[in-house]
């Protein structure tokens, strides 16, 4: 079996009409789309190598450097411990995409199956899980992700956690109604009328075909989680000082906003870019994979 | 439409009760013996029991949960271990600032949002829609307390229109009320701004779309009466319910809001208490904010089948 799935791939993209190539012809015809898709990547490429580009020690403080306005040497400034601005948003990306990508991944690894189950069981099992959604949606979700940070303790990992708690819901919305749409299909009454067991008709059947929205939903999540992680941060329940991340480094720039604006202005900046850039992937995967868009 | 309503009730209290499980169990996630907190400095083991036998603490779990629960019903929400206040007086103090700070974000939201979603859906695929949805989209993607402190930076300590944090009450001075909440106000209301242009501009093009709009214009009605009276009084119907799901995001928003504009309100209170580990208030808030978060989903709906002739009949 596990030969047939490793070849699956290999024979989609050799179809010259496979539905994800299409899709991405599509996702190439809108502009703001790749736009946003090179800045993601960029992004990405700075939080993997943030050593390598990063010109000083992000941590490491100077006391001959305090406060220095953007200049050749520093491009954005030093802050009041005199570390590099440039160096603490580069290594700040590390946080942010790690945020982003974990707690969508923890996001997606409880509501996904959760939402395929529901779904596809339906009945009583789909009320009793629906029901704890609702719940969870009921309360703000930075509301309950400040909660939950507070009382798991303050750091990156359990803002992690609870970001990617409080997201999970709405990943089970979206694989719930994709599973429900699906089943409805004639190749999954195939499947079925072949003899394959429940599982094996949800798993190979009926989760492969709720990947797009699935992914459209992770990409517009990164986006949520980079801001929600900033706002943990920024209120002191993530990223703990001295290592960086925007948002400590927003919080620390507003006491010294009238000697040194640049503090608050580029980690914001660099907050504002980075979920620009996922939003417009978003939507570009969004209008890119609906089959009724043209 | 009673039947509807009547549903629509009941759900709201499973809703509620699971809401109160999930506050409660967030205190099972705690680290450590919240006795042992309470008692700080004097850990004698007779002192500790005291704490355990008075907060239900020696109790199994469930009778702890029915304990709590039966506070609450009664407008007990516990006692602040920090503030030493009930919980209940500390949110009846905050809330009143929140509510005013969230309601003019509103104003503002709904000022922006549906006048530029009108433009937006009118001039589809032209140069104000583009910019429309450029806007709406900067706004979505801008960390409200960054844009909070961009604008005390530009209006606070640049041009020093008004003042930079604080707050004064509304019934003490309007004028210096209003002075201190229109900048909070408006950092709270753009992301919403956004949301409601989105809604609005998507409700419009299905509006414009419809036959009695044609009807409308066909009897030589004038453009304008045409997508205000027909048009936009059909597709306000949806972006009033679209529009009550992003209370949740208000609420959130002002956390951080109140933060940075150092505004003494329900978010200020929570972020406080987290800090000051006070486990009661942080329970408390999330309680409270919760219920209202249902409870103003609730006359949402409420709102939606009143002002949408077609659900009375349902």
């Amino acid at each position: 079996m596990s030969a047939t799935i490793a070849q699956r791939p290999a024979e989609l993209a050799m179809r010259p009409q496979s539905p994800a190539r299409i899709a991405f012809r599509r996702f190439c015809r809108r502009p703001a789309a790749v736009i946003g898709l090179v800045i993601v990547i960029l992004f990405i490429i700075t939080a993997v190598f943030a050593p390598w580009i990063a010109p000083y020690d992000p941590i490491k403080t100077s006391w001959t450097a305090i406060r220095k306005a953007p200049s050749a040497l520093y491009w954005m400034g030093t802050d009041e411990n005199g570390r590099d601005v440039f160096s603490r948003i580069v290594w700040g990306a590390r946080a942010s995409m790690l945020a982003g990508v974990v707690s969508v991944a923890i996001a997606a690894g409880i509501g996904v199956p959760a939402g395929l189950i529901a779904g596809f069981i339906g009945g009583r099992t789909d009320m009793v899980l629906s029901r704890i959604v609702d719940t969870m949606l009921a309360v703000p979700n930075l509301i309950l992700a400040i909660a939950l940070a507070a009382f798991l303790g303050p750091s990156l990992q359990n803002a992690m956690i609870a970001i990617g708690v409080t997201a999970a819901p709405v990943f089970m919305r979206v694989s719930r109604g994709a599973t429900m749409d699906i089943i409805t299909n004639d190749y999954v009454e195939a499947a079925r009328a072949l003899g394959n067991p429940a599982w094996r008709v949800a798993l190979r059947h009926v989760l492969p075909n709720s990947f797009p929205p699935v992914l459209v939903q992770s990409t517009l999540a990164i986006a949520a989680a980079i801001i929600a992680e900033a706002a943990l941060s920024f209120l002191g329940l993530g990223q703990q000082p001295p290592q960086p991340s925007w948002g400590s480094m927003l919080n620390s720039a507003q006491r010294f906003l009238s000697q040194a604006p640049w503090l608050a202005i580029f980690p914001g900046a660099a907050i504002f870019l980075c979920v620009v850039s996922f939003n417009l992937v978003g939507d570009g995967l969004r209008d890119a994979l609906d089959p009724r868009g043209r | 439409m009673n039947g509807h309503l009547g549903r629509r009730l009941l759900q709201v209290i499973p809703t509620l009760l699971l809401v109160s499980i999930l506050v409660f169990c967030l205190q099972q996630l705690m680290p450590g013996d919240p006795a042992l907190l309470l008692a700080g400095e004097d850990r004698s083991p007779t002192v500790i029991a005291a704490i355990r036998a008075e907060l239900w603490l020696d109790r199994p779990i469930p009778l702890q949960y029915v304990h709590w629960m039966w506070g609450v019903i009664h407008g007990d929400l516990g006692f602040s271990w920090r503030i030493r206040q009930p919980v209940l007086e500390l949110v009846q103090t905050k809330l009143p600032v929140t509510l005013q700070l969230g309601l003019m974000a509103f104003i503002i939201a709904v000022g922006i949002g549906v006048p530029a979603g009108v433009i937006s859906a009118v001039n589809r695929n032209g140069k104000w829609d583009y910019i429309a949805n450029l806007i709406g989209l900067a706004g979505l993607s801008t960390p409200n307390f960054w844009l909070g402190i961009m604008l005390i930076l530009l209006v606070s300590v640049n041009l020093g229109w008004l003042p930079p944090s604080g707050y004064v009450p509304l019934t003490e001075d309007w004028r210096q009320s209003l002075s201190t909440t229109i900048m909070p106000a408006f950092v709270l209301g753009n992301a919403i701004a956004a949301i409601l242009m989105r809604h609005t501009r998507s409700a419009m093009l299905t509006a414009l779309d419809q036959d009695y709009v044609r009807t409308a214009r066909a009897k030589g009605l004038g453009e304008t009466r045409v997508v205000i009276r027909h048009a936009l009084r059909n597709a306000l119907v949806p972006v009033i319910t679209l529009g009550a799901l992003e209370l949740g995001t208000l609420l959130s928003g002002a956390v951080l809001t109140e933060q940075v504009f150092s505004i003494p309100g329900f978010g200020k209170l929570i972020v406080d208490a987290v800090f000051n580990r006070d486990y009661p208030v942080v329970q408390g808030v999330v309680l409270v904010t919760a219920t209202l978060y249902v409870l103003l989903n609730l006359a949402a709906d409420i709102l939606y089948v009143v002002v949408n002739p077609r659900m009375r009949g349902a």
